[in-house]
């Protein structure tokens, strides 16, 4: 409203323009409170130079193998030492086999990969877990389950998916190799603070509706660039609803909606989440932690640069039906018509979509039917997502035309637990393979892939041409969509199921 | 990494526009664990007849002989002339590695990607931008045996006749390049400053710094 207002008067053009940003008018700079980003930036500034970049600390440095051995080799090339040691926490997700594993790794280019990251662990003193021992896993998954990220740390890894950590209250974003090297050997950054927006989610979600549908949504309004140039805080009643496992999901998925990172404050959820974890502080370090990141929030009077805001109740699932994140529907939808997009490079893209996904206009969502069916990544991987799936998986069998579904766990731990409470043989049972963590087809670098042409309903967060294998296909879902898409053999409203 | 002197050296023209990074160095190159022995893979699918993979033995492969770099003549070329819009498409760091090790130091050109040109300063190229008549007049000039001098400290380019070219270059980066710092060099200038940080930071988050004893 108050942006048509604006339009109206002839300021500037009609977007996202709520009360919030008025407030942003009537205060002074000076008067207002700080967001959770000025915070987390403002505890980490080493100093600013005049330019306006600053030197950033770095709490926490996550290692995987595919975007650390040039870094490691430009350490050695230049004679240099990593800053601190015990920063730094290393695992092999992206190359690791998932079936198998006591045989190693058949691909050579993977094996050696795999082999480089753990020669340089040793050589330079770095810890990591190997690809035997259980607390292996997806990097953003074993980092908040050790408790290696913790709430007010900054934490980066040469990874776009780091902005997972940012759920925890937490600065968390991906970095390139050159910066991998110089986190290594200085412990700190070279950036620019980015601009704050907020995404407030109000109200109340409808039973079901998890995570997964919630960020999409919020990707498919506000787009894939939506986010650009600013650092997202996720607020509102529907996020604060969240477990921490779903705040994950969400964090993820800013990377999507084109922010480096994604934040959400501290609270009790939090809190009980990180108590007793291997990396936690324990007693008196414990409470002098718990009180710092219990100030880990956006003050009442804190002002956004943007702040946009979705009603909850009005989410349903959401399925993606194109090459973009922001190409998603709700499941009871149709593929949407390209000439009713405004936007000449919106509607090229979809045109070129609906081309690679071999789509029809107009048709529904929910008989598209499909080949394959992945559940996990860094996105969806954890017990919730598990235990989420499994409550679907219990009530069939994976239908005829799915030649391959199959789940894969984000860590060892994860795994563990989830066999624990019977969750592996309720998917054996319904026809879903049951693997080793990894990141697996979420980008196919392992053996684990598409083949061209094949449909695959995936809760990873990626569904870019070719991204889980040369020509495939990828539907991003939630763990329960993915799963009654499985036992139906196409897309079906997992909330309805079984009514 | 290595400080940028004064050079004279033979020009290797490079005469096309919007060169990207696969062109420079393809996609499958991308799986190396290094950041060294890309030189012999640049330009890769223009170089050779076949299909370069990653750790080949390029000595035996198929030249193609029209390509500029497989002329004798230009074999020991320290300067790529080139045109605008070099180094545009995917962000890869891997396209200044396999121009360095190959024995690039100066590319001059009428434009620059924006990713590239910075990462070209990370890696001890000088990344020259000289307006397009000025490009197009050295592209006249060039033949066999060609040479300019680039000199930082004066930031000229002399021609075998004399002529004297200025380009201009942000004083920052040119620092930096002359005295052959990088980006970790210039950061651990500031060591004193990041260990202040962490006696004040342990301080606040001492649970951050439990290890401290066993690293220093
Ligand atoms: S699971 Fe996918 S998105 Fe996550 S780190 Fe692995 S490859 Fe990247």
């Amino acid at each position: 409203m108050e942006g048509c207002l604006q339009a109206l008067t002839g300021y500037h053009s009609c977007v996202f323009i709520t009360a919030a940003d008025r407030r942003h008018n009537s205060f002074t700079e000076s008067m207002s409170g700080k967001t959770l980003y000025d915070k987390l930036w403002d505890d980490h500034v080493v100093f600013t130079e005049n330019d306006g970049s600053s030197l950033l600390y770095i709490d926490r440095h996550l290692v995987h193998e595919v975007t650390s051995p040039q870094a490691f080799e430009g350490l050695r090339l230049s004679g240099r030492k990593p800053w601190r040691r015990s920063r730094n926490l290393a695992v092999a997700d992206h190359n690791v086999p998932t079936t198998n594993r006591e045989a190693g790794i058949a691909d050579p280019v993977s094996r050696l990969q795999v082999e480089t990251l753990e020669k340089n662990c040793r050589e330079f003193g770095i810890t990591e877990f190997a690809m035997n021992d259980k607390r292996q896993g997806i990097i953003h998954v074993i980092g908040p389950e050790q408790g290696a990220t913790l709430p007010g740390m900054t934490i980066v890894c040469g990874d776009s998916h780091t902005s997972t950590h940012g759920a925890s209250g937490a600065l968390a974003f991906g970095i390139g190799t050159s910066e991998v090297e110089h986190v290594l050997a200085t412990q700190c950054l070279v950036q620019k603070k980015s601009k704050n927006m907020q995404v407030l989610v109000r109200g109340t979600a409808a039973p079901g509706i998890t995570a997964k549908d919630i960020v999409l949504a919020i990707i498919g309004t506000i787009g894939t660039a939506g986010g650009n140039g600013y650092t997202i805080e996720f607020a509102g009643e529907a996020i604060q609803a969240l477990s921490m496992e779903g705040r994950m999901t969400v964090c993820n998925m800013a990377i999507e909606a084109g922010a480096r990172a994604g934040l959400i404050a501290v609270d009790d959820v939090t809190i009980d989440y990180y108590r007793g974890r291997p990396f936690s502080p324990r007693g008196d370090l414990w409470d002098m932690a718990e009180s710092y990141w219990r100030q880990l929030h956006s003050d009442a009077d804190a002002l956004f640069d943007k702040v946009v805001e979705i009603d909850a109740a009005g989410i349903k699932p959401q399925v993606t039906w194109g090459t973009s994140p922001e190409l998603v529907v709700s499941v009871d939808d149709v593929i949407p018509d390209p000439e009713q997009e405004q936007d000449p490079v919106k509607k090229q893209s979809m045109i070129n979509a609906l081309a690679y996904m071999d789509l029809e206009v107009g048709q529904p969502i929910t008989g598209i039917q499909l080949d394959k069916v992945f559940i996990g990544s860094c996105t969806n991987s954890r017990i919730e997502d598990l235990r989420a799936a499994a409550e679907v998986a219990r009530r069939g069998k994976v239908a005829s035309n799915i030649k391959l579904a199959m789940v894969v766990p984000g860590s060892g731990l994860i795994k563990e637990q989830a066999e624990q409470e019977g969750l592996d043989r309720i998917f054996v049972e319904a026809g879903f393979e049951w693997r080793d963590p990894g990141c697996s087809m979420c980008l196919a670098m392992n053996a684990d892939r598409l083949e061209p042409g094949e449909r695959c309903a995936s809760t990873s967060n990626r569904n870019f041409e070719g991204r889980q294998g040369y020509g495939g296909r990828t539907h991003l879902v939630s763990p329960a969509m993915a799963a009654a898409a499985a036992i139906t053999g196409h897309f079906v409203d997992a909330t309805k199921l079984g009514e | 990494m290595k400080a940028f002197e004064k050079i004279t050296a033979l020009v290797a023209p490079l005469d096309r526009a919007n060169v990207d990074t696969d062109a420079i160095i393809p996609k499958q190159f991308l799986k190396s664990i290094r950041r060294t022995g890309f030189g012999p893979f640049l330009f890769d699918e223009w170089r050779y007849l076949d299909r370069g993979e990653p750790e080949m033995d390029c000595t035996n492969r198929p030249l193609n002989e029209d390509f500029i770099l497989n002329k004798p003549a230009y074999k020991n070329a320290r300067i790529l002339l080139t045109r605008e819009n070099f180094g545009c498409g995917s962000s890869r760091e891997h396209a200044p590695w396999a121009l360095e090790d190959y024995g690039f130091r100066v590319i001059i050109a009428s434009s620059f990607a924006d990713i590239f040109y910075n990462n070209c300063f990370k890696n001890g190229l000088l990344p020259i931008v000289l307006d397009a008549e000025t490009v197009d007049s050295l592209f006249q000039e060039v033949t066999e045996g060609y040479q300019l001098t680039v000199d930082l400290q004066e930031q000229t380019i002399t021609t075998p006749s004399g002529r004297v070219i200025h380009f201009d270059i942000e004083p920052t980066r040119k620092y930096r390049l002359l005295n052959g710092l990088d980006d970790i060099d210039l950061s651990l200038q500031h060591s004193d400053k990041i260990r202040a940080y962490e006696q004040e930071r342990a301080k606040r988050a001492p649970w951050l710094f439990v290890d401290q004893e066993q690293e220093t």
